[in-house]
């Protein structure tokens, strides 16, 4: 068990965002967490990143109650928005966030170069950032977030505005990264991207409405899709 | 009818941003305020000193001209010009008056001279056929220029202006831009941001305050008699407290727009109070909101240091405050930050 959440809650300003929340999720599996816009994903990956604490209820990474500054070293965390440095190349950019890992000298120079390779970037990494596409920024996004090989891996919608090449681009990348022992969490609001999570917990307003494999939520619901799935677990029961 | 939809968008962001609307009419309302008092202050009375042979058909005269006058030896009215107490001594020269005049401020030295002109003009003969006025500058002289001394203050004020400006906007930036949350996911401390942010940015403004004090000095021949090295101290001080109050106050602001806000706010006030419109003629619990103003002291210092060429002493202070100041507004950016990760 790599991350623990146990009856969690949320408020911003005496508005509640997340309502008990409880989940596990197992070391080396890619999870997913699917639900539209505005369900409460970023937030609950911002707390068990870290960067958001929970009102209510405990979260564990890797044995740690968060947050944790200690922890947060050995977690990745990639952002929806891209957060890189636009006046920056590429490599410029990297080099800031292995430094700031407190990577240093040849090792971190094998990791930028290892990282950019992964990426495909390689051949890119000169150019300042306002000159890359959209896809480019997300791809050096993931390559930042993996520069100190963290144990943990959020990704809050890594996909999100990529084209289908480069989205089966990604995950392949993802897919390799979680055999390396790599614990990978995903939120996404695209169904069919929730097909390749090995697990899956489905938010509506912030609350928790499902969880399991892609094929257990669906024969649980006899649907033939995921979509359908989601549907009967948030309308149809609630 | 898009046009109209298009006025219509607009007028309705405009009251859902309810600051940049109260502050488009407060604002101007507010500067307007202050320059009212300012400018409307009455006109200014002088404050002189003088010797026990003055005679007291002048005296008369001098009060009459509404100047203050007090009795004092030659010692203490030098120590009293010296703190800028008084603004002149008049002291009998045999058939001569010999006046002493602080001098930094050139407005307040015309006025002197009118004063005492006008008041030698009432005295009745053979006095007046036969009195002649000296004039002595104890610091400036006659040649000096108004610009001499406002020059100092402008080139305080200009450092912390463009400071404030850049800092807040660049750290607004990093959280508008999502790069300040990434920068909180890792395990990056919050004082560790704030320093980084300030020695970065430091080393930067001490290249803009040494290449703009030069410019003054050299270029512009500004008036300079103490050391450059202390104009550098100053200048450095002033930019590293605007630079840790606008990345203070970036926090409060959601867009470049809202951080141009703080400047008729947290600017342009501490002009008026820096000392480049004379406060003596304020009301004195008005003039005391000065004391809140880290320009207030950086002008102070750089008047001393440029007019009156003084050294560390009368400095020391004014590079104190200013270095409380900015380390005030650093633990206070720490606490800010406080908004975005607890830890």
């Amino acid at each position: 068990m790599v991350i623990q959440l146990q009856h969690v809650y949320k408020q911003f300003h005496k508005k509640e965002v997340i309502h008990d929340v409880s989940l596990t999720v197992n070391e080396g599996e890619i999870f997913g967490m699917l639900g539209p816009s505005g369900a409460g994903k970023t937030t609950i990956v911002k707390m068990i990143a870290g960067i958001d604490t929970a009102t209510k209820g405990e979260i564990h990474v890797l044995g740690v109650r968060m947050p944790n500054l200690q922890t947060m070293a050995r977690i990745g965390f990639m952002a929806q928005s891209d957060a890189l440095y636009g006046e920056l190349t590429a490599l410029e950019n990297l080099d800031f966030f292995a430094s700031i890992y407190g990577l240093k000298g040849k090792k971190k120079k094998q990791r930028i170069d290892e990282v950019l390779e992964l990426v495909n970037l390689t051949d890119d990494r000169k150019k300042a950032i306002h000159q890359f596409s959209g896809g480019m920024k997300r791809r050096l996004s993931l390559a930042a977030s993996l520069l100190h090989e963290p144990e943990v891996l959020i990704l809050d919608e890594p996909t999100v505005g990529i084209d289908p090449l480069l989205r089966q681009a990604i995950w392949e990348e993802l897919e390799r990264i979680r055999q390396k022992g790599t614990t990978i969490v995903v939120t996404t609001h695209v169904m069919d991207e929730a097909e390749k999570c090995m697990r899956l917990a489905m938010i509506r307003n912030g609350q928790l409405i499902a969880i399991g494999s892609p094929e257990q939520l669906k024969k649980q619901t006899n649907a033939l899709t995921l979509e359908q799935a989601f549907l009967q677990f948030g309308g149809v029961q609630a | 009818m898009r046009i109209q939809a298009i006025v219509v968008r607009i007028i309705r962001q405009f009251f859902r941003d309810k600051r940049t609307l109260a502050l488009m009419i407060v604002a101007p309302m507010f500067v307007l305020f202050l320059m009212d008092l300012v400018f409307n202050g009455e006109t200014y009375e002088p404050h002189m000193a003088i010797d026990s042979n003055v005679p007291q058909q002048l005296i008369d005269a001098l009060k009459e001209a509404d100047a203050h006058v007090a009795t004092m030896t030659k010692t203490n009215a030098l120590t009293a010009l010296d703190e800028q107490q008084i603004d002149a001594f008049i002291e009998m020269d045999k058939a001569s008056l010999r006046l002493t005049l602080e001098g930094s401020d050139p407005s307040v030295s015309k006025q002197v001279l009118m004063t005492v002109q006008k008041a030698a003009q009432t005295l009745m003969p053979p006095m007046k056929q036969t009195l002649t006025i000296d004039t002595v500058y104890m610091y400036g002289s006659e040649h000096m220029a108004l610009f001499d001394n406002f020059g100092p203050v402008l080139i305080g004020f200009f450092i912390f202006f463009f400071v404030f400006l850049i800092a807040g906007v660049s750290f607004l930036r990093e959280r508008t831009s999502g790069t300040l949350e990434r920068l909180l996911a890792t395990p990056l401390k919050r004082w560790e941001i704030v320093i980084g942010y300030v020695i970065g940015f430091g080393i930067f403004t001490t290249i803009q305050a040494s290449l703009i004090s030069w410019f003054a000095i050299h270029v512009l021949n500004m008036m300079m008699e103490g050391s450059f090295g202390y104009v550098l101290l100053i200048t450095f001080l002033l930019a590293m407290t605007a630079l840790t109050l606008g990345t203070l106050l970036s926090a409060f602001a959601n867009n470049e727009l809202q951080m141009i806000q703080f400047i008729p706010l947290v600017v342009v006030p501490q002009v008026f109070f820096s000392g480049l419109f004379n406060l003596d003629t304020m009301e004195p619990w008005l003039r005391s909101i000065g004391v809140a103003m880290p320009l207030y002291y950086g002008a102070d210092a750089l008047r001393e240091i440029m007019i009156r060429g003084k050294g560390w002493e009368a400095i020391s202070f004014d590079v104190y405050v200013l270095v409380g100041f900015s380390l005030l507004f650093m633990v206070l950016n720490v606490l800010a930050l406080k908004k975005y990760r607890k830890l």
